[in-house]
């Protein structure tokens, strides 16, 4: 339950801060990929969970793991870097391959119409 | 200020907990494909973040390099899967 060590108060309320609001504002983008009606709108909202979230919960672990070992943490940055990286590029592949499916669907339909108006 | 921190821990567990619920609704409702890929991508990212918290809890740095590897094959995973949307073959 308890934390490992006794950290300062002021890295402590920072790290406390920082963890809470990453943590809300992640699960406010994933209420949105739940509630928004439709998929272009919908690969906007986790990507508030994958910047902002994600850099004030790495934020917080590199304040908490510097105040706990006396000296400067900062590996945990390896992940912020990866991950503002790495989702823009699957998020734009992933649209791409929508809007190919969504026009593979809409030239399905209106050749099925042109064909029943033959008939 | 320990106490406060420990109980803080929590509840952004339970928050990143209630985001993967979110995100695993999303696959399993998902009326398309591309649908439960998204949902797919931000539930491996809560889970990294879930394993973030947990290493703050523990104090030890084994769980950052978990969430490290996540991070990595979660991105490969996501690339594949649109690929596969995208082209119907992953390597061509």
């Amino acid at each position: 339950m308890n934390p490992a060590g006794e950290i300062p108060a002021l890295p402590a309320i920072l790290t406390v801060v920082l963890l809470v609001s990453g943590a809300v504002v992640t699960l406010i983008g994933s209420f949105g990929l739940l509630r928004l009606p439709s998929f272009y709108e919908r690969v906007h909202a986790p990507t508030l969970g994958t910047t902002l979230g994600t850099a004030c919960i790495v934020s917080a672990s590199i304040i908490y793991f510097s105040a706990l070992g006396n000296r400067l943490v900062l590996h945990e940055l390896l992940i912020i870097v990866l991950v503002t990286v790495t989702t823009p590029i699957s998020l734009m592949v992933l649209v791409r391959a929508a809007r190919l499916r969504d026009g593979a669907e809409d030239d399905e339909i209106s050749s099925h119409k042109e064909r029943n108006k033959h008939l | 200020m320990s106490i406060m921190l420990a109980w803080s821990i929590t509840a952004a567990q339970i928050l990143l907990g209630c985001a993967m619920a979110c995100a695993a609704i999303r696959i399993l409702w998902g009326p398309r494909a591309q649908d439960r890929v998204v949902g797919f991508d931000s539930l491996y990212v809560n889970a990294m973040l879930l394993l973030l918290a947990f290493g703050i809890r523990t104090g030890s740095t084994l769980y950052f390099e978990a969430a490290l590897i996540i991070a990595l094959l979660g991105f490969v995973s996501t690339v594949a899967l649109a690929k596969f949307l995208l082209r119907g073959e992953v390597i061509e």
